[in-house]
């Protein structure tokens, strides 16, 4: 696939939906500094649609291109807060990241792809999180990080780009295969005062508006992703707490079974697409 | 006082003698405008960048006043034009007195 410039593309792209009602502003492939990222897929078969499709696809073009450069990428701000961290010395065995992962945070290359997955050791499921607070309590001697805060979600971000552009490849069977049930009934279920579920808007009207917000297919290929709206990095799960606070219902707890659940359902959801972490979203 | 407060730019190795080339600014910094208030009622009180300086071997480049209304992380961009070698400094300063400074070499050939 031709890397296309920057400009040229965004004129093309104008140029041929200008004027037109079409769902996804996508005709532009994404490479990020030379990484290329899979934003369209053919579905896992579990699913009924046809295409998986990233989020990257729904926004527009200006939301697009921020994502292209990662020094406009306001989500690499934080990226580099978590090299610091990474960096840093703490808890009681007077470790930092670096003292033990000698060769970076490019280690763990291909880790998110496969995430959340069964850790065999612990015994359950393991997500990002999981793991880096493992390392902070059994080897740092340190306080595990709170989900959903800048800290962690600052560090899910800097170990998710290690994958950037490796396909999400999420293992659905053998010891996970309860919890991804678990996962998809949750997704299926309507819940709330408004009495809908996940699939209502992200499978049956993905493309289409929801007020003022284009709906996309809800992947999370790309998380941890720098949202507009509240200028930070947002977590899987505190999308999902959103996402049912929208609808009126009461939300599942961050880091909790049924999110962890839904976790591994919908990042399976998105098995094909290249980790594109961090994104830029509305 | 603001914590985290990093600055990156974006410089090009290297440009022709009367060239236009473009830099790009940017630090995080959270740019708070002193109109929040927190949960017990108190206003936040008003903490940011309040002025952004580029300079060229000494000479001024480009300068800026920020005022409270720029939102978090500000991020400049422009062009320059350059007729010899040398080094490009960037200066932010803060409310709270802290300067913050960044440095990048280029070369005119």
């Amino acid at each position: 696939m031709n890397k296309l410039t920057l400009g040229v593309t965004v004129a093309a792209t104008m140029a041929l939906f200008a004027g037109a009602a079409s769902a996804e502003s996508d005709m532009m492939p994404l490479s990020i500094d030379g990484v290329n990222i899979v934003t369209r897929a053919p579905a896992p078969d579990f699913l009924d649609i046809d295409e998986v499709i990233s989020g990257w696809s729904f926004r527009t073009v200006e939301t697009q291109a921020l994502q292209m450069d990662d020094f406009d990428n306001p989500g690499m701000i934080f990226v580099d807060q978590a090299i610091d961290d990474w960096n840093t010395v703490e808890g009681t065995a007077g470790e930092s990241c670096a003292s033990c992962h000698t060769g970076g945070p490019e280690e763990f290359a291909g880790l998110r792809a496969e995430l959340p997955r069964w850790n065999e050791e612990q015994g359950s499921l393991y997500t990002m999180e999981d793991y880096i607070n493992l390392m902070r309590v059994e080897y740092m001697g340190a306080e595990p990080l709170k989900w959903a805060k800048p800290r962690m979600d600052a560090m899910v971000a800097l170990l998710s780009l290690q994958s950037r552009g490796m396909p999400v490849n999420v293992a659905i069977d053998g010891p996970v295969a309860e919890i991804w049930e678990q996962g998809r009934e949750l997704y299926y279920t309507r819940v709330g005062q408004l009495d809908m579920a996940c699939a209502n808007c992200h499978e049956d009207n993905y493309g289409n508006m929801i007020r003022a917000d284009r709906l996309s297919q809800g992947q999370i290929n790309n998380f941890p992703v720098y949202r507009l709206k509240n200028a930070k990095l947002n977590s899987s799960h505190a999308r999902f707490k959103g996402c049912m606070s929208n609808i009126r219902a009461e939300p599942y707890a961050v880091g909790g079974e049924e999110f962890r659940a839904l976790e591994l359902y919908v990042a399976s959801r998105g098995n094909g697409l290249s980790v594109e972490s961090p994104s830029v979203r509305n | 006082m603001a914590e985290n407060v990093k600055p990156r730019v974006r410089v090009p190795r290297s440009a022709s003698a009367g060239e236009v080339f473009e830099i790009k600014t940017l630090i995080s910094h959270i740019m708070e405008s002193g109109q929040r208030k927190d949960s017990d009622g108190n206003t936040i009180p008003r903490s940011i960048i309040n002025h952004f300086s580029c300079d060229f071997n000494g000479e001024n480049v480009i300068q800026a006043t920020l005022e409270g209304a720029i939102s978090t992380n500000p991020y400049f961009q422009f062009e320059a034009v350059i007729q010899e070698s040398g080094t490009f400094t960037f200066t932010w300063n803060d409310d709270d007195g802290s300067v913050y400074t960044d440095s990048k070499d280029i070369t005119v050939g």
